[in-house]
């Protein structure tokens, strides 16, 4: 055996040392994130300024010189409007929220059965948490009894009317019970919807295929506020006298219908997406068109277009409030009634007051429903991860 | 082929439209057990829901003395809100019995609109509000030649505006605003001289203000609004039940009859009075109208007198502090005039 010379190789570990400090800790993050280039470091610093300028005063305007007790007007508002505070003064007048807010809750929900509603919701988000977290077993029965058994459950808690329940008729409602009501129902009857119609778009009989497209052109041809005002004010000019439907009934089908259609486009849009090569595949194992669909299609498309099914929810969410215009309060609704029609609270801050605070709250249901779809979105990337 | 559709569907609407509404509102009301009532959504004096939930205002107590008349209570009447699109509609679907939504009294209206009014709640009109710190010297709309003045997009209220100046040879500069909000905070910011509107809204406005002291209402009225409730045509039984309670109203103020005194009331004297309150032998006053002849003791009873319903609402104990003015009975150099009970 020959001897090699082997004194140039190495023979031991190098240990690992520890990454330089220019690449760690709090100063290189900043350097790498923050100060990388000049444009950089500009850019930095013009947010940071803006950041100063504007955070104090709005922190102050919404806590520190806040107004946050008060049974009416003259709490909110200065000595020269003829109450106490310093002339000049700005900030929130939280009281007018505070003494609202059952209203901005439940319209003019009867005070006495407003344990109705607080149980629907209660009930509501032990169903739902449940099925939105990814480890808690029982997922099948628990879908069954959130989309199955609720609806029931929460017509005959909210409506009444029989089993004991008192009525309460549907023009008493109002506030964010509504805004919840109008989005829950559109949500659950627009995804089944909205795919039944997509695949029906993609059909190859012709009839469904001209149906479906009907449908969804024509809604998505014309506003929501179009089709909430026909329904609202026009259908009662069509139908026999006497006969009427309930207004929220009205509208709550007008906005299911709405956003199916949208999300028909959307689900069609991740169907197209799937290759070919998926569907010759589910033909040759000898699936039918259903399983086909439901097995191998579905779960794929519906994956690949979370974020687009998530923006519908999110801007059906939002668009609740145009139930204003038939004359129903949601939360942005009840908000503004109490703002324009109230003089007991009328002092400059009243409005932008009552408005933050309806931002507020629309903002929180509209982010959760954001990050829920992009922890959704991770879980399920499965296939096209990058 | 669409055409024809459109033009069937349009027939069958205007078709519907004389037969939507019942021609018995009142035997439709009285099987309901309610009358419906369209208001405004939310404006500040005439209809508006307090902390309570419960509507309240002028416009609202209206219906709620037309109730008083028809069932002898006051609360059996539901509130629709409307905004100002959807409300003749809502009447004419028979979605309504009565609009008491401060609409104005127009020829329009009671004839191609097919509203009936039955009268004038509160006889409104367009005026100016200005800063005296910052004008001093104007007293009167007359000088507000060359002002600016703000005012709200697509409303009567920048016509009228436009008619006023030029009748009475003026300059003027209107700064224009999509939204009400925004017209306010302009106006208080100090981008225009003036700001106009009707002047109940102008009440309201002020209290919204920086300083609501530093604002006054110039006295000039430069347009008619007559604001009262209204009911559809073709039903003359419910628009005498509609006008006669407004009469009423107005008539229990001139009769000194109120909320409180109604019940001594009862046992006086005064021919009239008794007339009025339905304590005559054998009248028939209640009767013929179609209610009970005790209605107009219900009618105060249930919301009190024109008087106490306008100082409730929107008088000089409210926050908005408007006065009486032409909408004083006529006995007291307003307008307001009932027409005899008898």
């Amino acid at each position: 055996m020959q001897e090699h010379d082997m004194s140039w190789v190495r023979t031991e570990m190098v240990l690992a040392q520890a990454a330089p400090r220019s690449q760690v800790g709090v100063a290189a993050w900043l350097q790498k994130n923050l100060f990388a280039s000049a444009v950089d470091t500009a850019m930095t610093l013009v947010a940071l300024l803006a950041i100063a300028w504007a955070l104090p005063h709005i922190l102050n305007w919404l806590f520190f010189d806040a107004v946050w007790t008060g049974t009416d007007r003259t709490a909110c508002l200065t000595t020269e409007q003829g109450g106490q505070l310093p002339a000049g003064w700005s900030g929130a007048c939280w009281p007018f929220v505070g003494s609202r807010f059952g209203q901005f809750m439940f319209g003019r929900y009867p005070y006495d059965e407003r344990w109705r509603v607080m149980l629907a919701g209660a009930l509501f988000l032990v169903l739902l948490v449940p099925l939105l977290i990814p480890r808690v077993p029982y997922k099948r029965l628990n879908a069954i009894l959130f989309f199955g058994v609720f609806p029931f459950v929460c017509f005959w808690l909210l409506v009444g009317g029989f089993l004991g329940l008192r009525y309460v008729e549907t023009p008493l409602w109002g506030g964010l019970m509504v805004t919840l009501v109008l989005s829950y129902v559109g949500i659950v009857v627009s995804l089944p919807l909205g795919i039944l119609l997509a695949l029906g778009r993609r059909s190859h009989m012709p009839i469904v295929k001209l149906l479906s497209v009907i449908f969804i052109e024509a809604v998505r041809g014309v506003p929501l506020v179009t089709v909430l005002f026909m329904a609202s004010f026009m259908l009662p000019l069509f139908v026999p006298p006497g006969m009427t439907f309930d207004k929220l009934l009205r509208a709550l089908i007008g906005v299911a219908l709405f956003a199916s259609a949208y999300m028909a486009e959307v689900v069609r849009g991740g169907l197209q997406a799937i290759p070919k090569g998926q569907y010759e595949g589910a033909d040759s194992l000898g699936l039918g068109y259903w399983q086909k669909m439901g097995f191998i299609v579905m779960p794929q498309a519906l994956t690949l277009v979370i974020p687009g099914i998530v923006n519908t929810f999110i801007g059906m969410f939002k668009d609740t409030t145009l139930v204003l215009i038939i004359s129903m309060f949601d939360l942005l609704g009840v908000v503004k009634q109490n703002i324009s029609g109230d003089p007991t609270w009328a002092t400059p801050q009243t409005a932008k007051t009552g408005y933050v605070f309806a931002a507020a709250i629309f903002w929180i249901f509209c982010f959760g429903m954001s990050r829920y779809s992009q922890f959704m979105e991770r879980r399920l990337a499965t296939s096209h991860k990058r | 082929m669409k055409h024809i559709v459109i033009g069937v569907l349009g027939a069958a609407a205007f078709g519907m439209m004389a037969t939507a509404a019942s021609a018995d509102t009142l035997g439709d009301v009285k099987a309901r057990g309610f009358i419906k009532c369209g208001v405004n959504t939310g404006l500040a004096g005439f209809s508006a829901p307090n902390a309570q939930g419960e509507w309240t205002g002028l416009d609202v107590d209206f219906c709620r003395a037309v109730a008083a008349a028809v069932f002898g209570d006051g609360t059996k009447v539901k509130f629709t809100g409307l905004s100002a699109k959807d409300r003749f509609t809502a009447l004419q679907s028979g979605e309504v019995d009565i609009l008491s939504r401060n609409t104005t009294w127009t020829i329009n209206r009671d004839t191609a609109q097919g509203l009936n009014f039955a009268g004038v709640t509160y006889y409104d009109g367009q005026g100016f509000m200005i800063n005296k710190k910052s004008l001093p010297d104007v007293n009167s709309a007359l000088q507000l030649s060359g002002a600016s003045i703000c005012v709200q997009a697509g409303t009567t209220t920048e016509l009228n505006m436009a008619d006023y100046f030029r009748a009475n040879k003026m300059e003027y500069n209107p700064v224009v605003f999509e939204k009400f909000e925004e017209a306010n905070a302009a106006y208080d910011a100090g981008r225009c001289d003036a700001y106009t509107t009707d002047q109940s809204g102008l009440y309201a406005v002020r209290l919204q203000m920086k300083s609501p002291d530093d604002h006054v209402v110039l006295p000039e009225i430069i347009s008619k609004e007559p604001l009262g409730p209204s009911v559809r045509q073709g039903d003359d039984k419910w628009f005498d039940i509609v006008k006669w309670t407004y009469y009423a109203l107005l008539n229990t103020e001139e009769a000194g009859i109120t909320k409180a005194n109604v019940d001594e009331m009862l046992k006086s004297d005064n021919p009239e009075i008794k007339r009025l309150l339905g304590v005559e032998a054998e009248t028939k006053i209640g009767t013929d109208l179609g209610v009970g002849n005790d209605w107009v003791v219900n009618i105060v009873r249930a919301t009190g007198n024109y008087g106490e319903i306008f100082e409730r609402n929107v008088g000089a104990e409210t926050p908005l502090k408007i006065s009486r003015g032409v909408n004083a009975l006529w006995t007291k150099g307003g307008l307001q005039y009932g027409m005899p009970i008898r």
